[in-house]
Formats: C-alpha cells, sequence, structure tokens
C-alpha cells in the first residue's frame, strides 16, 4: 500500500476539530436565499405575478421588471441535500406516472408543484416556500429535459412558458444565425412579459442590471480562480454552495456584496497562508459533473480522507456570463452551459481548467439524471486524460436521487484514482532528481 | 408467388437484409448517406442525387459501443454507435444527426470521434416553432448541412433538383398514407409484421422507387374483395415497435395494427413540404414548423392524448399500445398525459418497454396477453 494510505488513514483517525464558525459571507449568501423567498411569498399575498425559471435563463430580464422568480434546479438540489427527496420521488413515480428514468431534480419538483395544486399531498417540508407559479421562464441551454419538464409544467398549471430556444452548439463557436434566431426570441420574450405582468421594459435599469450582472460575473470567476494557489485557501465544495447567488441573483447588488466578501475572505486566507480545506491538502483534482447533492457530506469525508481537494468544477463558471449587449446575451447564454456546447470546447474549457488549477486527476460524475452529461463524458474524458496527462475516475451517482449512489463504489474508486495519482507524483520526484 | 407477395417480400427482404440494399446502390455507382433518427432532411440528400438511408439500429449487443455510452443510453442510439464502430455501415459517405435529444446531441460528439471514416453531418432543428425567426434560423442550418454534404461527397444540389425531390417526397407521403388505408381492409394479408416492413422498407430504397413499389401493392390489394377483420384493432404510438418478433405477438393473439403514431412510421409521412410559400430549402424549413403530435417537438397544451383520440376513432380503434423506447425521456414526459387522456375517452392503453436488444420478449408476451384480455 502506497505511503498516502497510511497518510490517509491517520489523518482520518485524529481528533476531530472543533466546527468552524459560518464565513461572513456564507451568511449573507443565508440571508439572501430567505430574503428571495419572503420576497416571493409577498409578491403573491399582493397579487403581484410571480415565477419560475431555468437556471441559465437571462435572469437579467426578471430582473429589470423586477419580477420575482424562483429556480426548481436549485430548489430540488436543496431538497435532495437535506436528504428530503424521497415522499417526492415517490409521489412522481406512484400517483403521478412518470418514469423512474427522468432527471430528478424535474421529478421532485414534478411532485412538489402537484402538491402545490393540490393534486398532491406530500408534506412540504418547507412549508411551500417555493410558491406557486403564475408563469415559466425557459431555456434549453441546459439539456432538452426541460423543455419538457416545463411544458408539463404549463399545461398542469395552466400557465404561460416564455421560451428562449437557445439551440445546441455542434460548432466550436455560436454561429450568427443562432445569435439573430435567440436574439430576436429575446425582443419578443421581453414584449410579452411586460404583457403579461403589467410590468414595463426600462432600457436604462436594463443597463444598471447588466452591469451588477457583469460585475458578479467577474467577482464569481475571479473567486473560481483564486483557487489556482497551492494549497487552495478553499474547500472546493463549498463554492458550490455560493452557485446559488450566480444562479438565482445575478442581477442583483445583495450578490455583489456576498462576492466581494467572499473574495476578501479567501484574500484572508492567502495572506494568512490558512485554508477553509480542513487537512492537509495532498492532491488537486478536478470535479466533472453536478454535485452529488444527496451525499456530499460521504464524498467529502472520503475525499479528505487522502486529503484531495477538489479546486476546479467543469460547471460552476456556467454562471460566469459575459457580455455588452442583447447581441451579446443572445450569443453569451448560447455558450454558457457546456451542456449546449460541443466535445472540443468541453474539453478545451476542462483543459484549461486542469492545467490553471495544478489538477493531479479528475472524479467524473456518471450522474443518472443527466443524459446530456453522460453520454458524450467518456470520450470527452479519454481525450482529456491524454491532453493533459491526469488520471480520471467515475462513480455512479445522481443530482438528486438518494437510490443512485453506492458508498463503497465511491470509496473504491477514490482509492484508485489515488494510487495513480500518487505513483504520478513519485515519477514526477524521480524525475526532478 | 403473386404480384402481392412479390413486392411485399421485396419489401421485408430489404428490411432483413438492408447492407444488400447499399451495396447494390454503391455497386451503381450512387453515393449514399445514413439519416439518424428522426426527421432528417432526407430531401436535402436526395435532391444532392444522393441515396439517403435510414439508420435505425437493430437486435444486436453492444459491447464497442459500451466504451461511448452508459448503459441507461437509448437502445437505439447503442445500435446505431455499436454499427458504426464496428463498420457495418462501411460505404456511407456521411451520416446526418438531428440533435432533437439530449443523447442525440451526444451522439453527434461521439460519432464524430468514434467513427472517423464516416463525417457527422449535424442539424439542430429550432423547438420555438411559433418565433418568426425560427424559419431563417433553420434555412441556414439546411444550408450548412448542403455545404458539408457537398464537401464530404463533391455532389451540389439544384433548386429545380430539390423541387423535384420535395414532390417525389410528398407524393411518397400520400401514397404512404393511402397504403395505411386500405392496408386496413386486408388485415388477413397485412399482419402488423408485414405492415411494419412496407413502412420501414422506405428508409431503404430510393423515394420514387420505393412509391412505385408501394402504389403496386395497394393496386394489389385493391384487386380483392375486402376482408372482415374480427380480431382487435390497435394502434401503436411512440418511436419505434421493434424487434419483429413483438409484432407476431400481436397476430398470435389476434390483434392488427390499424394506424400508428410511431416516428419510425406514419410519422415521417404525416406532414406535407408547402407547394408554396418560397424556394425549396424555405420550404422545407416551413414543413417542420407545421410538425405536430410528437414527443421531440416543443407544443403548448400537450396535444398528443387529443390527437391519439381522434386517430382511434376515425380507424375504430380498440386499444392502444404505448411503445416506449427504453430510456426515452422525451416519451416518458409525455406518457402520463397521453395515457390519462385516452383513458379518460374510454379508449384502452397499455405501455410496452421497447428495446431492440431484447433477447427475451416474454414479458411483453404477458403484458400483451393481458391488454388482449382487457380489450
Amino acid at each position: 500500500m502506497p505511503d498516502t494510505m497510511n497518510a490517509a488513514t491517520a489523518t482520518g483517525a485524529a481528533p476531530s476539530k472543533p466546527k468552524r464558525p459560518k464565513a461572513k459571507s456564507m451568511l449573507m449568501l443565508g440571508e439572501q436565499t430567505n430574503d428571495l423567498y419572503e420576497r416571493a411569498r409577498k409578491a403573491k399575498e399582493a397579487g403581484e405575478k410571480v415565477g419560475w425559471s431555468a437556471s441559465i435563463f437571462p435572469q437579467e430580464i426578471a430582473e429589470t421588471l423586477g419580477l420575482v422568480v424562483l429556480y426548481p434546479e436549485n430548489h430540488s438540489a436543496g431538497i435532495a441535500a437535506r436528504h428530503q427527496a424521497d415522499p417526492f420521488l415517490q409521489e412522481c413515480e406512484g400517483p403521478l406516472g412518470y418514469n423512474n428514468d427522468l432527471c430528478a431534480y424535474a421529478k421532485v419538483n414534478l411532485a412538489y408543484a402537484s402538491t402545490l395544486e393540490g393534486k398532491s399531498h406530500v408534506e412540504l417540508p418547507d412549508g411551500g416556500k417555493m410558491v406557486k407559479p403564475d408563469f415559466l421562464l425557459l431555456t434549453n441551454n441546459i439539456c432538452t429535459q426541460l423543455t419538457k419538464w416545463y411544458e408539463n409544467l404549463a399545461y398542469s398549471m395552466k400557465i404561460p412558458v416564455f421560451f428562449i430556444d437557445t439551440c445546441y452548439n455542434p460548432w466550436d463557436h455560436v454561429t450568427e444565425s443562432r445569435v439573430r434566431y435567440v436574439r430576436s426570441q429575446i425582443d419578443a420574450l421581453i414584449e410579452n412579459l411586460c404583457k403579461f405582468t403589467g410590468k414595463k421594459w426600462d432600457e436604462e435599469r436594463f443597463k444598471k442590471i447588466m452591469k451588477i450582472s457583469q460585475r458578479n460575473s467577474y467577482l464569481w470567476e475571479r473567486a473560481n480562480n483564486l483557487m489556482d494557489h497551492v494549497p487552495s485557501p478553499l474547500s472546493g465544495f463549498e463554492l458550490f454552495n455560493y452557485m446559488s447567488c450566480m444562479v438565482c441573483h445575478r442581477g442583483r447588488e445583495s450578490t455583489t456584496a456576498i462576492l466581494e466578501q467572499l473574495n476578501k475572505e479567501i484574500e484572508q486566507h492567502l495572506k494568512e497562508g490558512t485554508s477553509t480545506y480542513p487537512v492537509k491538502e495532498q492532491y488537486r483534482v478536478s470535479w466533472d459533473g453536478i454535485a452529488c447533492w444527496p451525499y456530499l457530506k460521504h464524498n467529502l469525508h472520503t475525499l479528505k480522507q487522502y486529503g484531495i481537494n477538489m479546486v476546479a468544477s467543469s460547471y460552476g463558471k456556467a454562471w460566469a456570463i459575459e457580455y455588452e449587449d442583447l447581441d451579446g446575451m443572445a450569443r453569451a447564454y448560447c455558450f454558457a452551459s457546456t451542456n449546449g456546447d460541443n466535445a472540443s470546447t468541453m474539453i478545451h474549457r476542462r483543459l484549461e481548467a486542469l492545467k490553471r488549477f495544478h489538477c493531479e486527476g479528475t472524479i467524473y460524475h456518471v450522474n443518472r439524471s443527466c443524459k446530456v452529461m453522460d453520454c458524450q463524458m467518456m470520450e470527452v474524458q479519454r481525450q482529456l486524460a491524454k491532453l493533459a496527462g491526469v488520471p480520471f475516475t467515475a462513480f455512479d451517482g445522481d443530482q438528486a436521487d438518494y437510490r443512485n449512489y453506492s458508498e463503497a463504489q465511491f470509496e473504491t474508486r477514490i482509492q484508485g484514482l489515488v494510487e495513480i495519482m500518487q505513483e504520478n507524483k513519485e515519477k514526477k520526484a524521480e524525475e526532478a532528481k | 408467388m403473386s404480384k402481392l407477395q412479390e413486392k411485399l417480400k421485396q419489401l421485408e427482404t430489404a428490411c432483413t437484409h438492408p447492407r444488400q440494399q447499399l451495396d447494390s446502390y454503391l455497386k451503381a455507382g450512387k453515393k449514399v448517406i445514413g439519416c439518424f433518427p428522426e426527421f432528417t432532411p432526407e430531401e436535402l440528400v436526395h435532391a444532392s442525387g444522393i441515396i439517403p438511408m435510414g439508420l435505425w439500429g437493430g437486435n444486436i449487443t453492444p459491447s464497442l459501443a459500451k466504451s461511448y455510452l452508459p448503459p441507461f443510453a437509448c437502445p437505439l442510439m447503442q445500435s446505431n454507435m455499436e454499427f458504426g464502430l464496428k463498420g457495418t455501415y462501411k460505404g456511407l459517405s456521411a451520416a446526418i444527426i438531428p440533435t432533437l435529444c439530449d443523447t442525440l446531441r451526444c451522439m453527434t460528439q461521439d460519432w464524430r470521434f468514434g467513427v472517423t471514416s464516416i463525417p457527422m453531418i449535424p442539424i439542430v432543428y429550432p423547438q420555438n416553432r411559433t418565433a418568426p425567426a425560427a424559419v431563417d434560423y433553420l434555412v441556414d442550418e439546411f444550408e450548412t448541412v448542403l455545404t458539408i454534404i457537398a464537401t464530404v461527397t463533391g455532389e451540389m444540389m439544384t433548386e429545380q433538383a430539390l423541387c423535384d425531390t420535395i414532390q417525389i417526397y410528398n407524393e411518397h407521403n400520400a401514397v404512404m398514407r393511402e397504403f395505411a388505408k386500405t392496408a386496413n381492409e386486408h388485415l388477413d394479408i397485412i399482419t402488423p409484421k408485414v405492415r411494419h416492413y412496407v413502412m420501414k422498407s422506405s428508409y431503404f430504397f430510393e423515394k420514387a422507387e420505393h412509391t412505385a413499389i408501394v402504389k403496386e401493392i395497394i393496386d394489389e390489394l385493391n384487386k380483392l374483395s375486402a376482408y372482415q377483420y374480427t380480431g382487435k384493432r390497435i394502434l401503436l404510438t411512440g418511436v419505434t415497435c421493434e424487434p419483429d418478433e413483438v409484432l407476431d405477438l400481436f397476430k398470435e393473439n389476434d390483434m392488427a395494427v390499424v394506424y400508428d403514431d410511431l416516428m419510425h412510421e406514419s410519422q415521417q409521412f404525416r406532414t406535407d413540404t408547402p407547394l408554396h410559400g418560397g424556394g425549396g430549402i424555405k420550404r422545407l424549413a416551413l414543413q417542420w414548423m407545421d410538425r405536430y403530435g410528437c414527443s421531440l417537438l416543443h407544443e403548448d397544451g400537450k396535444p398528443r392524448g387529443a390527437m391519439l383520440i381522434k386517430m382511434c376513432k376515425e380507424n375504430q380503434v380498440d386499444g392502444v399500445i404505448n411503445c416506449m423506447m427504453k430510456f426515452c425521456d422525451p416519451e416518458e414526459y409525455d406518457q402520463p398525459y397521453l395515457e390519462k387522456d385516452l383513458r379518460g375517452a374510454g379508449i384502452p392503453v397499455t405501455d410496452l418497454s421497447i428495446d431492440q436488444q431484447k433477447d427475451s420478449i416474454e414479458q411483453l408476451r404477458t403484458r400483451i396477453e393481458a391488454f388482449r384480455e382487457m380489450i
């Protein structure tokens, strides 16, 4: 057994440290989330229209119009992470008649929506804070399943869908014909959304929101990029938590405050040579795919045993969206998520991250919920491993369905990856002599 | 062998031995382009003087494909990938892949890197089909497809050729619809499997050639007196209904397919290309906007159930079989609604799990027998 195994065991056996107090930025994040649900509740009470939105929809549009919008994907992830998904999955696959093959975010949400409508009777663990929507905002840059999921929500709840078809990119760039098509949909959507909600489009406000959004994208990317320090100032999994402020509040000043605070905290760690990663960072890896929310704790615990820090992820940066006008918005949202991009774009972005963040391995989550993330990933990982000279391992899991995961498999796969990473380390050390 | 039997046999052989069809076209100096499911713009291939040939999987056990696709990927795509990697499709000049679902999106990339001997041509259809800009966008996509076809084959299309092709395809659509009607008067001859072969064989012939064969079949059927079928009349909906043994089970249980809403079969023939409204490419784009009632199309109002109820009424259907392609999420989102709508209208419905790689059909047998008893 390599030395690392002994080191890992030793680390694992160390007496547990007292719990670290939450960082200020995390507390601000919690307040922001609570505030969103509170605003949604109040808006409903005041008779205003509230929406549900796909996570990479141009949030700046709703923000400019002053509409309160909630995010089913984000909400389902939260339910899964708190181990509350089971009754929703059972309801969806049982009385609602859906196949268990479907995306677990969708399954949780469809059952939640059915409960809000009074058609299902699942106990809502959050008391129904995801209030019933009056309209839906949809883009398919993440996947085509979202289109079908929202069709069903709209039909069941008898509410309209405002849809921007962002089109898959088989090419390495966004074609101009896509930009024109998407831009024209954005224009029509703004007009129709104004008509439906009674709100007015204010160009000056849009410019302001866009500026905030750009600032937030910059700060988000900056925080991500500060992970390139060795050892890293943060435990990489912590950045997953902050994604909610980019998904749900990209155009808000509260996000600017949170991300400025987060950047400050990271800089402080760098200055003091400290890190929120609880043990000595032995290996740096990239995480490919959505977090395995129901088992985040187990993932983190297993990785910690070997001193593995996840310093780069494939999808967190999807929300670092940069543009200067509506044409730019069209192009940016077509290209935001690598789910909507071809394999060379995926490989290019991942290769850049592996290099920048000095990764020694990749952990690839074969997410049973997400075919678009799985059906080309074997080839992507093979090419990436060759190009970057970095090994990868894969494990079976799910973003929200706790039934699709084996703790033993995850542990074995990580152990295998560690052995290769250790061998590589030793080879490098040998060569350096 | 009667002329009718001879023609039906010809179509059956094309379905059971597609490689022979491919080789005969190649031997005749024709180029052939493979067309993935579903709604590939075959017309652009045909108008370029190339034979479009459908690639809808097959009954094999994937092994090489496992290096590209997880076990929960669509069985059709597993088969296509396996055939591509094994060299079964050798001789194709290119393969066109429409990205209508998440697995198909990925297939464009798996094919691009895995099957480098057959160039991949992607087509990304617009889904916001009520947006006026969708037509211009799709025209541009079609032109890109044409450019790649010309680049990899050297064959270029003319406007006149496309206009002629559109007429050929519209006529083929009409003849196939007529066949579906005529077949219902002769359910003794046109068993579920025979019907399937007539429909499926269109993927393996030049379209005018196929039209001529099916016309002859219709003519021969019309010479016979109508058969009074006393079994149960069923409608199939879904992606495909294969392997062929499933169709034998229908016959064994005294059930006849009197209509289908399968993407593999009638959905290909139900929407004509408009004869006016612009040049050929634009009219093809308009045809896409006219398509309806398919899980791969974004439509408001879940209209498929109502469409199926209408089809059932028009064809005196006793029950609907929802052919659920394994791991097909677009179909899985439609399933609860269309089945509820059908039941609400008093039409019995059951679902069958469709997997081309299935080596045993015993589970399906039990399910079909139970449904037969129910209706």
